[in-house]
């Protein structure tokens, strides 16, 4: 008998922690996310205050990051935009996973007419590419960080449609879900209480690695002036800046992208770890 | 392989024929009238006129798709409202710089991905292998328009070696249009070789065990033999075929890479659409670019196909 001590989801644990790479994708994401919820008490200074008499100050001990074209502390623009930035790998990919899993479940369940239609409008999504539909999205809907979520949260949504649905197909045939249709459980109380938890794993994987892909599409629109708007900070808006200033304060430029870099980076290797992890048999 | 073709072409309608009805509909998340937000800030009533006219806004939804996809079928995606100039026009214009680049990006994501991937394979475990893969992490997380303003701070504004924007069409000057071309080419090609890499290590670690390489080796060929005539000939097909599925990122990607280096191709031809609210544009621009993924993807299926006999049935 499998004792508590030794549940899968412990077992997964353990073997995540064994390796080194995702303890240190997950010991940043933890930190990013203390980062974002504390922004407030720790960042030096805020982040909208502007002071001209600190105009593209290099590095140093008054601003660590140095400051921006209107006198802003580049630290404190750079901390307060993960929340920005984590808020946006969230936010859009719980959207892709609230209508992607269950519309996937259905169309792999069901089948029929209901899994070829939304089989079709995957296909079709799937063949815009990502980053252009965003773009496209984001524009009819006007740019905001509101709606850049949303705009990469439908545009993610058909991957997980996709992998629910084929991860469904794989489990629908299994004893125990024979079994409970054979008690007579309704096809709602067989999809959430039976197969959901067993398709759980692949989701999860994906739903790390997705919010690595947000938080750089997010970044991409707000470089483009698609997505935070200024003076709200955001690393992509701030490289946006950055760009303009590159010969007089390159500062600028380094400080948003490794944060991204080191974000996007960690929850890839976060991913990566889960995937081996959860799935010991791709190993 | 007829009915394969076949097959494949049949699922290809109702694809392209969705993506068309998405892209049409793009245009109802407009927030309230949208012949009002397409005329812009000047309400012009003879622009809103005109845009009723054109986007047929009086006819009811189907009517107004059903106008739509005739022009899009004849080639007529409609008109900018801000350049005056067929959407059809502006594409042909734009579109061969950003083939240019992307071609060009994906070569060098070729150059890099697949020999790292060798090496990474051949000498799995050891400091290459750790190598090639902190490679692929960096190129899979760096977003490209970072290393776009990075490279542009190096090799333009302190070395002064390679301009930092602009374009030159390789007829007119091929020298500058190399100079132009090469660090956004790299910016954009990185990304690919990162994945390019990963196909290419699976495939040679599971071409190096397979039984036709075992069997090479007791024969006691030289180990650089086994792997470059035997494991590298088997694992390479499918990774090419693969990586083609990747040129159409490269149409996504060149979006950002065309705006930092301020290359007027298509990527920069659908942001200043978004800026202009010029939304035939944005809408003409979406529909090439899912159809150009739509056929590569086509073409990457037949080639996967016709190098992979066993898939022929």
């Amino acid at each position: 008998m499998t004792s508590a001590a030794d549940s899968p989801g412990r077992r997964a644990l353990r073997r995540l922690l064994r390796r080194g790479t995702a303890v240190f994708g997950l010991a940043v994401v933890a930190g990013v996310i203390v980062l974002a919820l504390s922004a407030a008490w720790i960042a030096p200074y805020d982040p909208l205050q502007t002071s001209f008499s600190v105009v593209r100050k290099a590095p140093g001990s008054a601003h660590w990051f140095g400051t921006d074209e209107v006198g802003r502390d580049l630290l404190s623009r750079v901390i307060w935009g993960t929340r920005a930035s984590l808020s946006a790998g969230v936010i859009s990919v719980s959207i892709a996973l609230g209508v992607g899993v269950p519309l996937g479940m259905l169309a792999g369940y069901l089948g029929g007419v209901l899994d070829a239609f939304i089989s079709r409008i995957t296909d079709a999504m799937l063949a815009c590419p990502f980053l252009i539909l965003a773009i496209a999205l984001a524009a009819f809907l006007g740019p905001s960080l509101g709606n850049a979520m949303i705009a990469i949260g439908i545009t993610a949504t058909p991957i997980f449609i996709r992998l629910s649905r084929g991860q469904v197909l794989v489990v629908k045939s299994e004893d125990y879900v024979e079994a409970a249709r054979a008690v007579g459980n309704p096809p709602h109380r067989i999809l959430v209480r039976h197969i959901l938890p067993n398709i759980l794993p692949p989701v999860i994987v994906q739903a790390t690695l997705a919010v690595a892909t947000a938080i750089i599409a997010e970044a991409s629109l707000s470089f483009l002036g698609l997505g935070q708007q200024p003076p709200a900070p955001s690393w992509g808006s701030m490289l946006n800046t950055a760009q303009r200033f590159l010969t007089q304060a390159p500062w600028l430029a380094v400080f948003p992208g490794a944060a991204i870099f080191v974000t996007v980076l960690a929850f890839n290797l976060l991913g990566d770890g889960l995937r081996d992890a959860l799935d010991p048999k791709s190993q | 392989m007829l009915r394969f073709l076949r097959g494949r072409l049949a699922q290809l309608v109702p694809t392209l024929f969705l993506v068309s009805v998405i892209i049409f509909l793009l245009q109802q998340l407009l927030p309230g009238d949208p012949a009002l937000v397409m005329a812009g800030e000047e309400r012009d009533p003879l622009v809103i006129e005109q845009i009723r006219r054109q986007y047929r806004l009086d006819r009811p939804l189907p009517m107004q798709y059903l106008y739509w996809v005739r022009g899009v079928v004849t080639g007529d995606l409609g008109e900018s409202m801000r350049i005056k100039q067929p959407v059809a026009d502006l594409v042909r214009e734009k579109l061969p710089v950003t083939l240019q680049l992307a071609s060009m990006a994906f070569v060098f994501a070729l150059l890099i991905g697949i020999p790292a991937g060798i090496v990474s394979a051949v000498k799995k475990n050891t400091a290459w292998d750790w190598g090639a893969n902190l490679f692929a992490l960096w190129g899979l997380s760096t977003p490209n328009f970072w290393l776009g303003i990075l490279l542009i701070f190096l090799f333009s504004v302190t070395l002064g070696w390679l301009p930092a924007s602009g374009f030159v069409s390789p007829f007119e000057d091929f020298g500058r249009s190399i100079a132009t071309t090469v660090m956004p080419a790299f910016v954009l090609g990185n990304a690919i070789a990162a994945v390019l890499m990963r196909h290419m290590r699976a495939a040679m670690l599971q071409a190096m065990s397979a039984d036709y390489v075992r069997t090479a080796r007791a024969k006691g060929m030289l180990e650089r033999v086994v792997i470059l005539r035997h494991a590298l000939r088997n694992a390479l097909t499918p990774v090419i075929t693969l990586g083609a599925l990747e040129f159409g990122t490269l149409l996504s990607g060149a979006v950002l890479t065309e705006q930092v280096f301020s290359i007027p191709g298509f990527g920069k031809l659908i942001v200043d659409a978004v800026f202009n609210r010029d939304y035939a544009v944005v809408q003409g621009v979406v529909l090439v670019t899912a159809t150009t993924y739509i056929l590569l993807n086509l073409l990457a299926d037949i080639a996967y196909v016709l190098v992979n006999p066993r898939l022929r049935g």
